[in-house]
């Protein structure tokens, strides 16, 4: 995009570079070029007065569906959402049909991704092919490719023995195995946390200490193999103590939470609520606290949001027969920024879990202002409220926990390299 | 007392509605055992029974519970039903609604089928014959209303239950009745055989059979599934079972004797019962089974009145919302 736009007065943040002041942000060109004084004059200004100003977010765990179920999202629809969610960058994981186990299915969806030119994608690429479990993708390739970490999420890398390889593989080239943890010995047949709201409702429970001993395994083998690993979703309090443990001793494991795992519990799910069932599932306050411990002391480094898009089909057939999985891109910033409200964070600090924090664990060349990089902006009403629609919603998947709900937080603008993409509530092109 | 638009479990009555369909239906026993059984109560209703996992008695006893008080009644098992040609129970329910029954009664392995076709089927009553490891009300007040026959009111009793406690829908149902009125249930299982967190309903939990039969008025057992044994691990043999869990007249003794048996049926004999205390006085497994009958009709009496009036006040609302908004339309 060409010439020179000015979004003025807002308040930038941009915790990558420690900037956080209200001023007025340059772009030129599509890229940024300059925050505060610049010397020109602007072809078009946004008003950001009361404002906050950042780098585009980046959801770095989102299911596109894309190829193989198109019914449930798209490249396209997904990115619409993404940007209407003041997302700019993300991640979509392998568990498509194909499978991201091989080169020319991340190339298919990278090339997609640019010829809807809203939001920047960068497939995950699979583990092992199939998604079985079984024999290594070329990793090396799929990287070439690019797909910026690997997993074979939706379902966990079941065998120590080839997680072990795999780690070690991975880490030879200093990729990053992300792993859904997840003990299927103990999870078979579950569809909600185990406990007390599983033994009334009559529905089988996926026990917390499948997430947990998954995890705990994996720390050991991170440690022998040097590996950098990664849990998706980590939704327990077991499971975030295990990577604050290893986090002290100096290895390599980071995580991810969802909004909905600091947001929401399993009471949720009372009334058999199907828009309430995910994997892992939602957990009892004590874990919900413990996440938002994790988030608050830096633990947990990444706020993602498992967008996973189903059909209503998948999900109007009872609680143990629905499929796994809400939507989450369009209500990531507002179910985050209760974290701010709360005293959790720092505005600074939640942004961080959503922009430079997993830009650099997966070595994004977004996710900050600084002088030069493709312009990519959130622009948010920090106070401005609205209410969820599930039919408004913009992704093709309406299987959203918080229909009907008031959010407190609104993206009034999304740019991508320095064009608007959502501006007024509307996807632009 | 609040009407009843449906029957989904215990959980949704309270003590006066529990009460009052014991009540009533401990009133149609007696059209039960007259030469002529049949009474004009529900002449005009169409009753459906659908029926997604295999019953003897509790369809029996809903078929014969509408049919003895005049209503149409229909069964359809989902051996011939449409769900075979890959019709989802949505569709199921919907399809069989359109053609305005005044009830529905669903039995189905998915925990929470009535609330899931309660949203999509609004003016039919449904009944939950039972759904999954979730509810089976119509069993509870079934063995309620036995209950009142040998004790007149259950409050203060001890009712012991034993068995795969876990998948039992019956318990859970017991185990909601039992705060709502009064007495107190023992819980006999091994930890494979109980789901998590049952302490929460307030009953006292025991590994040990023979620890917790004193002091029990009754002793109920449970039907253990065979498949469980290879399944889930949940326990080593049957052999071992029954020597652990199994209810006989030795065992019997030891709970005194003013004790009472109930099974809900069908009874595994040499498995969870032994045939001489299936087959002893003590027994109550088929006064259960006739009971069933009279409490169904009690429902089914109970849901159908209560939903016509409903159906007439909400006539009656649409009317009146229909007036009020000509009147705004004027002004």
């Amino acid at each position: 995009m060409s010439g020179t736009l000015l979004i003025k007065n807002g308040h930038i943040i941009d915790p990558g570079n420690e900037v956080d002041e209200v001023a007025d942000l340059w772009i030129r060109d599509g890229r940024v070029a300059a925050i505060g004084d610049y010397e020109g004059a602007p072809d078009e200004v946004i008003d950001a007065t009361g404002k906050v100003v950042c780098p585009g977010l980046i959801d770095m765990h989102v299911h596109l569906r894309e190829p193989g179920q198109e019914w449930k999202e798209d490249v396209e629809s997904g990115s619409r959402a993404a940007v209407a969610g003041g997302v700019t960058s993300m991640c979509c994981m392998p568990n498509t049909g194909p499978h991201i186990d091989h080169a020319g299915i991340a190339l298919q969806i990278i090339a997609r991704a640019r010829q809807v030119n809203l939001c920047n994608v960068h497939p995950i690429g699979a583990v092992t092919k199939n998604l079985d479990g079984k024999e290594l993708t070329e990793m090396r390739e799929l990287s070439r490719a690019g797909c910026v970490a690997f997993s074979d999420d939706g379902l966990p890398i079941w065998h120590a023995g080839v997680m072990r390889k795999a780690l070690e593989y991975a880490s030879s080239f200093g990729f990053l195995v992300i792993q859904h943890a997840e003990e299927k010995d103990l999870t078979a047949g579950g569809a909600i946390n185990e406990g007390w709201i599983s033994t009334q409702l009559g529905v089988s429970g996926m026990p917390v200490e499948g997430e947990d001993s998954m995890i705990a395994r994996d720390i050991m083998l991170a440690r022998r193999a040097d590996a950098r690993y990664h849990v998706a979703h980590i939704s327990s309090k077991g499971g975030v103590e295990l990577v604050r443990q290893a986090r002290k001793q100096g290895l390599k494991v980071t995580t991810e939470a969802a909004p909905h795992h600091f947001a929401l519990t399993e009471e949720e799910v009372l009334g058999y609520n199907v828009d309430a069932k995910m994997s892992p599932p939602l957990r009892t306050e004590e874990d919900r606290l413990a996440v938002i411990e994790g988030l608050r002391d830096g633990t947990i480094e990444v706020i993602a949001t498992d967008h996973a898009p189903h059909h209503e089909d998948d999900k109007r057939c009872g609680l143990s027969c629905a499929a796994f999985g809400i939507v989450g891109l369009e209500t990531m910033l507002p179910v985050s920024l209760d974290l701010v409200r709360a005293g959790v964070l720092s505005m600074s600090d939640m942004i961080a879990k959503v922009t430079c924090n997993p830009a650099q664990l997966l070595g994004l060349a977004s996710g900050t202002l600084s002088e030069g990089v493709e312009a990519d902006v959130c622009i948010f009403d920090a106070e401005a409220t609205w209410t969820v629609d599930r039919e408004a919603m913009v992704s093709k998947g309406k299987n959203t926990p918080w229909h009907g709900k008031q959010m407190t937080g609104l993206v009034t603008h999304t740019l991508k390299a320095g064009r608007i993409v959502f501006a007024e509530g509307e996807v632009c092109g | 007392m609040r009407p009843l638009k449906h029957l989904f479990g215990i959980a949704d009555l309270d003590r006066e509605q529990i009460e009052y369909l014991v009540n009533l239906g401990d009133s149609f026993i007696e059209i039960n055992r007259r030469p002529l059984k049949k009474a004009p109560t529900l002449r005009g209703k169409t009753i459906i029974n659908l029926f997604f996992e295999n019953s003897t008695r509790t369809r029996t006893s809903f078929e014969l519970a509408g049919k003895r008080l005049s209503a149409d009644v229909i069964n359809i098992s989902a051996s011939t039903s449409a769900t075979k040609k890959g019709e989802t129970l949505l569709d199921t329910g919907q399809t069989l609604a359109a053609m305005q029954p005044h009830v529905l009664v669903i039995r189905h392995s998915l925990a929470g089928t009535c609330e899931l076709l309660a949203d999509y089927l609004p003016n039919t009553a449904l009944v939950n014959a039972g759904d999954g490891a979730h509810e089976h009300p119509t069993q509870i007040l079934t063995d309620l209303l036995t209950l009142k026959q040998v004790w007149g009111s259950p409050e203060g009793k001890v009712i012991t239950i034993v068995g795969d406690i876990a998948h039992s829908r019956v318990a859970r149902s017991h185990l909601l009745a039992a705060k709502k009125l009064g007495y107190t249930m023992r819980v006999v299982a091994p930890k494979t055989l109980l789901p998590s967190q049952i302490e929460r309903y307030g009953c006292e939990v025991y590994h040990d059979f023979d620890a917790a039969l004193p002091g029990s008025d009754a002793v109920y057992m449970l039907r253990v599934q065979t498949e469980r044994l290879t399944d889930s691990c949940a326990f080593p043999s049957i052999r071992e079972y029954h020597e652990t869990y199994g209810l006989n007249a030795k065992r019997l003794r030891a709970a005194g004797s003013d004790c009472i048996v109930m099974h809900p049926g069908p009874m595994n004999r040499g498995v969870e019962i032994a045939t001489d205390v299936a087959d002893s006085v003590k027994s109550h497994v088929l006064q259960q089974v006739e009971h069933g009958v009279a409490v169904r009709m009690a429902v089914l009496a109970a849901l159908c009145g209560g939903h016509a009036d409903e159906k007439k006040e909400g006539r009656r609302k649409q009317l009146a919302d229909e007036a009020m908004r000509a009147q705004g339309t004027l002004l």
